[in-house]
C-alpha cells in the first residue's frame, strides 16, 4: 500500500475523530476519541520520522492525558449538558473557513521546497544545544503538579472547614439535571454545595448536620 | 489524481489545517469547560505535527523536534491545571458553563 494513502487516511481519520470530539454529547466519549486522535497524530509523527516525539505524544497523549480526563470527568460528572453557543455556527464557520484558506496558501508552497534530512540526534541536540528547552519542561512539570496539588487541596481545606457536596454526601455522581444556576446575588462566603431544583433555591449542608434526601428536598 | 500535489507533505499540511481548523470552530462554539480543554489539546497536536513537519522541511529536524517535545509537556501542564480549575469551578458554581464562571459586573 501507498504510504500516500496510509497519510491521507490517517489525515481524514483525525479531522473526522475531532469533530466526534466536539459534538459527541457525553464527554467520556469526547475523551476516547480525543485519545483516538493522539494515536493517529503519533503514527505520523512516526511516518515522518520524529521517532521520540511520537513516543512521547502516545505516552502523553493518549495515555496521561486521557487518564486525567477520565479522573476530571469522575469527579464532576459526565455532564452532557454543553448549551448553545453565544457566536453563531455559520460566522463560527465563515471564520474558521478563512483562517483555512489563508493557512493553505501560505503552507502549502512550502511543501515544495522540501530538501531532505539526514540522521536526527534527538537527545544530542537536547542536551547540547536545546538546554534551555530542557529546564523549562522541568520547570513547567515541577509547576504543573504543585499547581495542580495547590487547587487539589483547596478542596480538602473546604472539606476540613466542614461544607461539603452532593457527591460527598449521596456518593452520587453529579449530573447536569440536579443543578440549576445559581442565582445571582446569592453568593456567600460558603460554598454552594447543592441546588436542589425543586425546592427552587439554594441549599446549604455543613457536616455533622446530614440530612436525607428527603429533609433535603423539604 | 495530480501526483505533484498528491504527496506526503501536502497531505499532513491538509491534516494540520484541518485539525487546527475544527479546534478553532470548537473553541468559538464550545461551552462546556471540559471540553474546551479538549479543543485545545487538538490544536496543540496540530501544532506539534506543524513543528515536526517544518523542521523536516527546512532541515532543522532536531530543533524542530525537540521543540514539539516542549510543546506537548507545556500543553500536558495546561490541561492538568485547566482540569483542576474546571474540578474547583464545578464544586463552586455548580456549573461547567463558560459564561457562567465570569463574576465581572458591568
Amino acid at each position: 500500500m501507498d504510504v500516500r494513502w496510509l497519510y491521507l487516511a490517517l489525515v481524514i481519520g483525525c479531522v473526522i475523530f475531532a469533530y466526534r470530539t466536539m459534538v459527541s454529547q457525553r464527554i467520556l466519549v469526547s475523551t476516547l476519541y480525543l485519545a483516538g486522535i493522539s494515536a493517529m497524530v503519533s503514527i505520523m509523527l512516526y511516518m515522518l520520522g520524529a521517532y521520540q516525539v511520537a513516543a512521547i505524544e502516545l505516552s502523553v497523549g493518549a495515555g496521561l492525558v486521557t487518564v486525567l480526563l477520565v479522573f476530571a470527568i469522575s469527579v464532576v460528572g459526565d455532564d452532557a449538558y454543553d448549551p448553545p453557543s453565544i457566536i453563531p455556527k455559520p460566522l463560527a464557520m465563515i471564520l474558521v473557513a478563512g483562517v483555512a484558506i489563508l493557512l493553505g496558501l501560505l503552507a502549502l508552497p512550502v511543501a515544495a521546497k522540501h530538501t531532505g534530512v539526514g540522521a536526527v540526534q534527538l537527545s544530542g541536540i537536547l542536551w547540547e544545544q536545546r538546554v534551555l528547552d530542557v529546564w523549562i519542561q522541568m520547570a513547567l512539570i515541577f509547576s504543573g503538579t504543585l499547581g495542580m496539588l495547590g487547587v487539589l487541596a483547596e478542596g480538602k481545606s473546604r472539606q476540613r472547614s466542614g461544607l461539603q457536596t452532593l457527591t460527598e454526601i449521596r456518593g452520587e455522581v453529579p449530573q447536569s439535571e440536579l443543578y440549576k444556576k445559581i442565582p445571582l446575588g446569592q453568593e456567600d462566603d460558603r460554598l454552594p454545595v447543592v441546588v436542589d431544583q425543586e425546592a427552587k433555591e439554594v441549599v446549604w449542608i455543613k457536616e455533622g448536620s446530614k440530612k436525607s434526601d428527603e429533609e433535603v428536598k423539604a | 489524481m495530480n501526483a505533484d500535489w498528491f504527496t506526503p507533505f501536502n497531505i499532513v499540511i491538509a491534516g494540520i489545517i484541518g485539525l487546527l481548523g475544527v479546534g478553532l470552530y470548537g473553541l468559538l462554539i464550545v461551552r462546556n469547560l471540559i471540553k474546551v480543554v479538549m479543543v485545545l489539546q487538538i490544536m496543540v497536536k496540530s501544532a506539534v505535527l506543524a513543528l515536526v513537519l517544518a523542521g523536516q522541511l527546512s532541515s532543522r529536524a532536531g530543533t524542530a523536534q525537540s521543540l514539539a517535545a516542549t510543546v506537548i509537556v507545556a500543553d500536558t501542564m495546561v490541561a492538568v491545571v485547566g482540569l483542576a480549575i474546571a474540578i474547583q469551578v464545578r464544586r463552586r458554581f455548580n456549573s461547567l458553563d463558560v459564561p457562567d464562571i465570569s463574576t465581572l459586573r458591568g
